[in-house]
């Protein structure tokens, strides 16, 4: 009598966990919510500016230009035959993707703590829908990108993709999973301990100098070969480097470097979910 | 007998202070406790939660061993003093949080009003929040596309639905909020004083609305109040919760009142008198400091004594009395003295209060206590200090009392002298 009517129990609430605790039949129950959250964050962020969606170009742009300016001009970084204008934007673009889905991220659990303290849906959403809004601002920012690839292909200059770019989605997904891990973890770390905060913004900033943002692979191994690796090694140079090599036909491609940044994202993804879902349970007491 | 949410020795523990370093070591040694397979150590330590106690230890348990069924369809009040536990079960109730020990085992789902409109985003309308509050207690849009016009409709709020929500007022804000909640279809509903922002009309259309929810749909719903009035009409079943522990679990109008009876804790011998017992500024030219009772067999034919420290702090030398009211059990004011004066010399100074013929009925009293100059018929009344909940004290059962063996409360607080004599004409 007393097994059969525990069985009965929907759902029980205990603080015990699991090591991965999702629950998919519950995420997509709460798949309109996921919907909503993404549409609140495309229309609300440029309420009440000016220039509304503008700002969704601006800032690729004016960076592209400065570093164009600096590391091009006056620090004569060669970028082949391709405009360094539009060396910089592509790399740029990849990586506001990232740099935006990470910073966002990793304070979800921060930022959120008011709805989060109230009421209870899968937190993961938050996460999730970070990654999604941040796609439609990506797509934006590669449409400006077509816009310059085309004008500077009118102009002359040899530009042509090459086979790589049916890999395009995985790249994203790539970039989609690093960002998404590295920041669960950081969001989940920061509940208690604020220290990372402080570090997130600067060291977003350093690790872009790592990354073969500004810069073609084949630089650093001709003038600092002995700092290569770390450039090498970094999962989002490879993603970068990548990117421009499919759409600009320019750098450097391996299978090897690219199926260890598959492996290195879907793990870092995996550790970050992880580690996320043994917070989520407690954090609104630490918060 | 159809249980649809049990709660199995749930306990809940807060750690005090601030997070620092201090925090760090204990999170290391908990760490390394766990990595040999070992018990939290914390959950052995713990305070009693006790909001006025000093802090002896670094832990607290906000919820110890808390154990209930709720049967289907039953609405339960949760009622208790600030701070006696009440939000951190709804927390653990709404999955908020998880208790650090013990389980909740539910057969519905449970939605939570912690706090209504929940998810509502300022720069959205009112539309558009009702998907997104929706959205955010689990509706589906379909769901919720459905109930709108309802939605609405019981918000009473059809004029601005197309505005923004940072221009609602606060009132038409909790109305939208509601009305969502209240078409969410869960099994259990979680409601925390929600009802206290909204004008009359809209508090009785909610509480009709819950009645409905429970007898019509049979719905469960576990409410949080201090409106002990609301809990009485709205709840069948009553948990009162105190220091974090269950005090008293059976029937709503029995919680309330053993919740009514237990929350005047008033000491009966010496009370110091603290900021805890002055409801408003006070000028302090004489303070109370403290008041003893020497009441201890006291009935209705001896008079009431209190000696009570003044403390002189500053060179005035009028007059001063003591006026007070005393209180019975339920909070009515029964009665007020207004002493004779005397003139206080010394910096501190004990003085004797009596209150000859009383008349009070056995029971449970208590005192609040002010210390004036002047006089009301003059308009030059002062008040220097106030002490309300000072001191209480029993009035017993006279041995000898007449025609009756035990007063009823019934007949009133006071027993009247009365005598009965041959008239001649």
């Amino acid at each position: 009598m007393n097994n059969k009517e525990s069985d009965d129990w929907l759902y029980e609430i205990s603080p015990k966990r699991k090591l991965i605790d999702l629950n998919f039949k519950e995420i997509w129950q709460y798949r309109d919510l996921l919907i909503m959250f993404v549409k609140r964050d495309i229309v609300t962020v440029y309420k009440q500016t000016i220039l509304g969606p503008l700002w969704f170009f601006i800032q690729p742009l004016f960076t592209a230009i400065i570093f164009t300016l600096v590391f091009n001009n006056i620090a004569n970084i060669p970028t082949g035959n391709i405009p360094p204008f539009l060396f910089n934007l592509a790399g740029i673009t990849a990586w506001n993707y990232f740099n935006q889905s990470l910073t966002q991220t990793s304070n979800t659990f921060t930022a959120n703590a008011g709805i989060f303290g109230k009421v209870y849906f899968p937190r993961v959403i938050m996460p999730l829908k970070t990654v999604i809004s941040g796609l439609f601002k990506f797509g934006i920012q590669l449409l400006i990108l077509l816009v310059f690839y085309l004008y500077f292909l009118f102009q002359g200059f040899d530009l042509q993709p090459n086979s790589n770019l049916l890999l395009f989605p995985v790249y994203v997904l790539m970039m989609a999973l690093l960002g998404l891990g590295a920041g669960m973890i950081i969001s989940a770390l920061t509940t208690k301990y604020r220290d990372l905060t402080v570090m997130v913004g600067f060291a977003t900033s350093l690790l872009m100098y790592i990354s073969a943002v500004p810069y073609p692979f084949s630089e650093v191994n001709e003038k600092i070969p002995s700092l290569a690796w770390l450039v090498k090694y970094n999962p989002l140079a490879q993603i970068i480097e990548g990117f421009r090599y499919m759409i600009l036909d320019t750098g450097i491609f391996t299978w090897s470097g690219f199926f260890y940044t598959l492996v290195v994202s879907i793990g870092l993804f995996l550790l970050g979910l992880i580690i996320f879902n043994r917070t989520e349970k407690n954090f609104i007491d630490t918060v | 007998m159809n249980v649809i949410l049990k709660a199995e020795n749930i306990s809940k523990q807060y750690r005090l202070g601030t997070v620092g370093t201090g925090t760090l070591k204990h999170d290391l040694n908990r760490w390394w406790h766990t990595v040999r397979g070992k018990e939290d150590p914390y959950l052995q330590v713990g305070g009693v939660n006790d909001r006025s106690a000093k802090a002896t230890e670094d832990y607290v348990w906000a919820l110890r061993d808390i154990n209930f069924e709720v049967k289907k369809g039953e609405v339960l009040g949760i009622i208790g003093k600030n701070g006696a536990g009440k939000s951190t079960l709804l927390k653990l109730l709404s999955r908020v949080t998880a208790p650090t020990s013990g389980s909740i085992k539910t057969k519905g789902r449970i939605a939570s009003l912690l706090e209504i409109g929940t998810g509502f985003h300022p720069e959205l309308t009112g539309r558009e929040n009702i998907f997104m509050n929706g959205a955010v207690l689990g509706m589906t849009r379909t769901e919720i596309k459905s109930k709108l016009d309802e939605i609405i409709d019981f918000s009473g709020c059809e004029m601005y639905i197309d505005t923004p929500v940072k221009r609602y007022s606060s009132g038409m804000t909790v109305r939208l909020g509601f009305a969502v909640a209240a078409h969410l279809e869960p099994e259990i509903l979680v409601v925390d004083e929600v009802l206290a922002v909204g004008d009359a009309e809209f508090q009785k259309k909610a509480i009709g609305k819950m009645q409905d929810l429970s007898t019509g749909e049979g719905r469960t719903v576990l409410f949080v109040s201090h409106n002990m009035s609301s809990i009485k009409t709205l709840c069948e079943r009553g948990l009162v919760l105190d220091n974090g522990a269950i005090d008293f679990f059976g029937g709503a109008i029995e919680s309330v009142d053993h919740y009514l009876l237990n929350t005047k804790a008033i000491p009966k011998k010496e009370n110091t008198i603290s900021e805890n017992h002055r409801r408003q500024k006070t000028s302090k030219e004489f303070q109370i400091v403290k008041i003893q009772s020497l009441n201890e067999n006291l009935q209705q034919d001896t008079p009431i004594i209190f000696h009570i420290l003044i403390k002189k702090n500053s060179s005035l030398s009028v007059p001063i009395s003591i006026t007070g009211t005393i209180v019975n059990q339920s909070g009515l004011d029964i009665g007020s003295f207004f002493s004779d004066s005397i003139i206080v010399y010394e910096e501190e100074q004990w003085v004797d209060l009596k209150i000859p013929n009383h008349n009070l009925s056995p029971g449970e009293y208590h005192l609040n206590f002010s210390v004036a100059a002047g006089s009301l018929k003059e308009s030059n009344f002062i008040i220097f200090d106030q002490a309300y909940e000072s001191i209480g004290f029993d009035v017993l059962q006279e041995k000898n009392s007449g025609i009756f063996i035990k007063w009823n409360k019934g007949w009133g607080d006071i027993h009247f002298n009365s005598k009965l004599r041959k008239y001649e004409v």
